[in-house]
């Protein structure tokens, strides 16, 4: 999986989880709580579905690895690779 | 050693199937968790459900729904409840309210769910505190009220300090104790928060068909997920090991276990729950009266607005000082809510097919419970007349000719009633005076939502139900 993918991965989930929320213009290294409205329930949901929807495990200490687009790229990226691998 | 069969470990166990209850399993069935739901009573619904009476359907306790926003409005507790249970504003039908008021002798509030109106309320009836009213209010905004560890404070000391006339501050406080205080007196600042915002900064709204219509939906909800639901089985007990609930006793003499419990039916009435307690929740909680409530309900064959009784809610109150608190009568008639079920803007017009005048008082739970039956009966006819003589002093006149000609069903209930249904001691509404925010217990997988954590009302009850839910089921793996 490249970055990008990876990328679009998480802005399928927030399509899922906050179907009012536009995400045509998601600027990649910008902090996503300063773009849409989502708060620490709304992450814990995008933890849980890349849990069911992808068996990708987040635990609670990476949290802030989800930040930005850029860095959910950067940190699951290899996750989904390594998976893939097995 | 004996393994238990699979079908009796559960991932969550939920004791109740309120609003806290159903919110909490539709989070945890969402992620595939295995969860049992739990209701002693036949209906789900708990506090906020509907029972038939002479065929018709009335509702328990919906007056409104608080904290009320429009569609895609950010940042909103409703947007997120929304959210969180995947279910679109459109679904929840709610009906944005007409206009509410507050009455006292000789001055009135009136507010609705543009916050501009009770703003020009203030500015006209209390002109010196308009400033003082403006600076308040940008410190609820800004308030951290979702802040599960912050300390206690007194809402009258700081409204005190934020305002000049006492007859504000009690007009302020009347809706916001009524519609969410568990406590005499006082209110805790952050629940004062919670429901200045639900209440004034939101707003009212009821979906046409009541309650019944949220029920149904989170039902539905339920339905679609892993959520396993017993009705007509409680809970009998829980076995306390080393810190930890190991076994739980249903009413059906079935035994099951649970890596979580969470109980929605108050703390003390959890902590009832275990055996072997270590004492556990009991200390102070008997001192403190819990608040219970007469409600009567007047059914009419016309609407309510032919007579001119076009608001939606009224809080009202006779008195120099407002009294919340636990009165010595039966029932204190000098203050309370009345609510027209009837003045919601529905879509196309629509109205409900009869005309309803509900009013909400203060009770006393122990005075009520001692009445022998036949007594019982005659109580609640003589203050169901006390109750509408008081609150029809606050609308519009009308002869009591004109009621008789029309009224063509009553119902009434009261503390004992409450208690009867929901398990709730001293018949209490809003549960114990002291909350429990971050819902934890002295064992490691019991935990409380609902009522007690401190999330009142329809919309608190679920929000209290999803973040529980969340802090120590979904969060911590
Ligand atoms: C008259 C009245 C009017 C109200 N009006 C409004 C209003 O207009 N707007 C508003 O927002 N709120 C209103 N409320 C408040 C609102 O209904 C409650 O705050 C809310 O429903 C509480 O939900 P809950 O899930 O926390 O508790 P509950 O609804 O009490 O849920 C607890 C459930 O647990 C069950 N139970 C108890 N013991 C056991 C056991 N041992 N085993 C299994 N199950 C058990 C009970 O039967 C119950 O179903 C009103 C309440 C009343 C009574």
């Amino acid at each position: 999986m490249t970055k990008e993918e990876c990328k679009q991965v998480v802005i399928d989930i927030i399509n899922d989880i906050a179907p009012d929320e536009d995400t045509t213009d998601l600027k990649p290294d910008v902090r996503l709580r300063d773009q849409l409205d989502l708060d620490s329930m709304d992450f814990l949901d995008i933890v849980m579905e890349l849990r069911k929807q992808h068996g990708i495990e987040v635990p609670e200490a990476d949290y802030q690895q989800l930040a930005s687009l850029d860095s959910c790229a950067e940190y699951l990226t290899p996750k989904f690779n390594e998976k893939k691998a097995v | 050693m004996v393994r238990r069969p699979r079908e009796d470990q559960y991932d969550f166990l939920i004791i109740g199937a309120g609003m806290a209850g159903m919110a909490a399993a539709i989070r945890l069935g969402h992620f595939g968790k295995k969860v049992l739901l739990l209701e002693r009573h036949a209906i789900i619904g708990g506090l906020n459900s509907f029972y038939k009476q002479d065929g018709r359907k009335y509702d328990v306790g919906l007056h409104a729904v608080t904290n009320y926003v429009p569609a895609g409005t950010k940042r909103a507790p409703l947007t997120k409840l929304l959210r969180q249970l995947r279910i679109s504003h459109a679904d929840l039908g709610l009906s944005p309210q007409n206009v509410s008021r507050v009455a006292f002798p000789g001055h009135d509030l009136r507010f609705s769910n543009d916050f501009a109106l009770l703003e020009s309320e203030v500015a006209r009836v209390f002109p010196k505190e308009i400033d003082r009213f403006r600076s308040l209010t940008e410190k609820v905004k800004s308030f951290d009220e979702l802040d599960l560890q912050g300390p206690k404070l007194s809402a009258r000391k700081i409204l005190s300090e934020e305002l000049h006339d006492p007859l504000l501050i009690d007009m302020l406080l009347c809706p916001l104790m009524y519609y969410g205080s568990a406590k005499e007196g006082d209110m805790d600042f952050y629940q004062f928060v919670i429901m200045f915002k639900a209440l004034f900064l939101e707003g009212f709204a009821r979906p046409f068909e009541g309650v019944r219509h949220i029920t149904q939906l989170l039902l539905r909800r339920m339905r679609e997920l892993p959520v396993e639901r017993i009705m007509n089985c409680g809970v009998q007990s829980l076995r306390a090991e080393e810190g930890e609930i190991k076994e739980v006793l249903l009413e059906n003499g079935r035994v099951v276990r649970a890596d979580c419990i969470l109980s929605t039916i108050g703390s003390v009435e959890t902590a009832a729950l275990v055996e072997n307690d270590v004492p556990f929740l009991r200390q102070n909680d008997e001192e403190t009266p819990r608040l219970s409530f007469v409600e009567t309900i007047s059914v009419f064959d016309q609407q309510p607005v032919d007579w001119g009784w076009d608001e939606t809610i009224v809080f009202f109150n006779d008195q120099e000082e407002f009294a919340y608190e636990q009165p010595d009568n039966l029932v204190d008639p000098r203050s309370g809510v009345i609510c027209f079920p009837n003045n919601y803007q529905y879509p196309d017009e629509k109205t409900l097919a009869e005309g309803f005048l509900r009013i909400t008082c203060l009770a006393n739970y122990d005075r009520w419970i001692a009445l022998p039956e036949d007594i019982y009966k005659e109580e609640k006819a003589r203050w169901f007349e006390e109750m509408v003589r008081s609150a029809r002093r606050f609308l519009p006149p009308l002869a009591d000719a004109e009621i008789e000609k029309h009224q063509v069903g009553t119902d009434m209930f009261t503390p004992r009633t409450i208690t009867k249904y929901t398990g709730h001691l001293g018949g209490a509404v809003y549960g114990a005076p002291e909350k429990i925010r971050d819902g934890k217990t002295p064992y490691r997988n019991l935990v409380l939502a609902g009522t007690d954590q401190g999330f009142l009302g329809i919309t608190g009850s679920m929000l209290s139900g999803i973040s529980m839910a969340n802090l120590h089921g979904l969060q911590s793996g």
